[in-house]
């Protein structure tokens, strides 16, 4: 982890003087058009691994043009040769081949530890629009490459990043009918995939925490299937509820402190809370019919979930603590796996209609509804830590399997994202600490 | 290579659950027999699983039961209560047209739906025990309706204990 040995600092700005018109994106418009960047090779000094300082570049390219909102430059059409990052970059070189914006950068090694510093300049305006240094130990240098894109996210869009964060999924391999499936995790780029079980048991659906060091999931590992707990650093592992019948659809409030989860008796599933300290579960809904996947608004007052008590299956919005449920969903066919933005504003679903899965949001009042993709077979959103790109599986049915997905919220730049395996339920953690 | 071994193991699958579930409905209406012949000893699982029929399959997004399985309930519901030595689960199951959540818990409702009928018609219900695999287990795989209504099911499971 970088916390507790890392330090970061403000590198000093070189431009002499603040110009007017500062290089600015407007991520509110519909259609962004993507700034052209200049990431050239970072320089390297006393690396063991010669070719480091360049891949955290190309991490840093690559970040970039997968949100959409940046086009790296192809580096072969670059003009300066950047040697240093203690002088001003000549500015007429990169405007001759139209990059608006500039990273430079340089990786320092000594003994196990790393710094890194960078500069973002403004080409046109000729100006250091940012500059940092970071500390932190040699096997760091990836999630360097993710801070620093996130610090060029932040600087040009004005919103934060989402770079330097992880996934949970469910790896899957095998037949279809004896799917052997794996909780594991990797970096939001898809790299560093790391498997947290073996694959004896069925497990499904993990969530993290907010603190990211901690998911809830489902599991069929003893008895009836139970929701369970899992330090991701130590793998130590919890039962989160003992009741008799199943626990499932798991996911913690947003201090970390409950876990909210569906309990399914006779034929019914209600919803219940577990507080993690004192153990004390508390009934949320009484129902005799199925009511489901629930998630916490951020500020964690409210909760939305699926019910299928008017028929089909709704999206229903109620106090934190229970009470009357209120219907925000109304579009034809069926609604289902609400989860809300960490923003707040939005609430990303899954909806049913004929046989199509459709990956969509809409406001808590369930208005200014947005399809973002559909087709066969999409499930399972979960809000990058920004609340700008959504993440889902699709699954083509069939002797296929699922494949992890990414899309704007503005339903634009839908890619894959690359799994050594079939995979499925991602869950997106926060930015790390 | 592998894709087409595959294929024709899991199409003579696919064949032999069909198979099963027009015996089952050939011989719905009719009471369990057990002279009713076959290579299966009477009370023995197999004996279970072709002369009785150990599933019942379902509607889509529906946990009802149709007449062809109450038949067949019927029929599980007299031979569990002439061989009560056997304890068993009631796997319900979903198709894949669902999210993951809800299925298991209609694969919960499924499986409930099955344990109330056979409680219904006198069988212990402490020799019962429900478990749902939601979408997770398919007995068909393929991408149409004759798939999907083979994995929409409940499936009475002997434990092998007794």
């Amino acid at each position: 982890m970088l916390g507790a040995g890392a330090a970061a600092g403000a590198l000093a700005g070189l431009s002499p003087q603040r110009a007017a018109a500062v290089l600015k994106l407007d991520v509110t418009q519909g259609n962004v058009q993507p700034v052209p960047i200049a990431i050239p090779d970072f320089v390297g000094v006393g690396l063991q691994d010669p070719a480091g300082a360049r891949n955290v570049s190309l991490i840093i390219a690559s970040n970039l043009r997968r949100s959409g909102l940046f086009a790296p430059i192809d580096p072969a059409a670059y003009i300066e040769k950047i040697s240093t990052i203690d002088t001003l970059p000549r500015f007429p070189d990169w405007r001759q081949i139209n990059a608006q914006a500039l990273v430079t950068g340089r990786i320092t090694q000594s003994d196990g530890r790393l710094k890194a510093e960078f500069r973002l300049w403004d080409v046109f305006a000729g100006q250091q629009l940012r500059g940092e240094q970071y500390n932190t130990t040699a096997d760091n240098w990836r999630r360097i490459a993710h801070i620093i894109s996130d610090a060029i996210y932040e600087r040009i869009t004005g919103e934060k990043g989402y770079f330097d964060s992880r996934v949970v999924f469910v790896d899957e391999s095998g037949p279809k009918e004896r799917r052997i499936k794996r909780l594991a995790l990797m970096d939001q780029d898809g790299a560093n995939v790391r498997y947290l079980t073996r694959g004896d048991d069925l497990v499904l659906t993990p969530r993290f925490s907010s603190a990211a060091d901690t998911i809830t999931y489902m599991s069929y590992s003893q008895g009836d299937p139970k929701v369970y707990l899992m330090n991701i650093e130590t793998g130590q592992r919890e039962i989160v509820s003992n009741f008799p019948g199943m626990s499932f659809s798991p996911r913690f409030s947003p201090d970390g402190q409950r876990v909210i989860f569906s309990l399914q008796r006779g034929g019914n599933s209600n919803l219940f809370v577990m507080d993690l300290r004192s153990k004390a579960t508390t009934r949320l809904t009484d129902t005799q019919v199925i009511d489901t996947a629930p998630s916490y608004s951020p500020d964690g007052t409210r909760i939305s979930f699926e019910s299928d008590r008017g028929g089909k299956q709704q999206i229903y919005i109620m106090a934190a603590n229970g009470g009357e449920a209120q219907r925000i969903s109304f579009g034809e066919g069926a609604y289902s796996t609400p989860v809300w933005s960490p923003r707040g504003d939005y609430i990303a679903f899954t909806k049913q209609t004929e046989s199509k899965f459709a990956i969509g949001i809409m406001r808590a009042d369930g208005s200014g509804e947005r399809i973002l993709t559909e087709g066969y077979h999409n499930e399972g959103p979960t809000w990058s830590p920004n609340g700008r790109v959504i993440m889902f599986f699709r699954d083509p049915g069939g002797d296929g399997g699922p494949m992890l997905y990414t899309v704007d919220v503005t339903g634009r730049n839908e890619q894959i994202l690359k799994t050594p395996s079939y995979a499925s339920d991602p869950a997106w953690s926060p930015l790390l600490q | 290579m592998t894709n087409v071994v595959m294929r024709v193991v899991r199409a003579t699958k696919f064949a032999g659950v069909l198979a099963l579930a027009l015996a089952a409905a050939a011989c719905a209406n009719r009471p369990y027999d057990p002279q009713a012949g076959g290579s299966a000893p009477p009370g023995s699982q197999q004996d279970f699983v072709v002369n009785v029929g150990d599933r019942v399959f379902f509607e889509s997004d529906s946990s009802e039961l149709t007449s062809q399985s109450i038949a067949t309930l019927e029929k599980q519901a007299q031979w569990l209560q002439i061989y009560n030595q056997y304890t068993f689960t009631i796997e319900g199951h979903a198709d894949e047209r669902g999210t993951r959540e809800y299925n298991i818990a209609l694969g919960a409702r499924r499986a409930q739906t099955v344990r109330d009928y056979l409680a219904s018609r006198g069988v212990q219900p402490q020799r019962m025990r429900t478990i749902s695999y939601g979408k997770e287990r398919p007995v068909a795989v393929c991408n149409d309706i004759s798939c999907w209504s083979q994995n929409r099911r409940a499936v009475t499971v002997l434990s092998t204990s007794s």
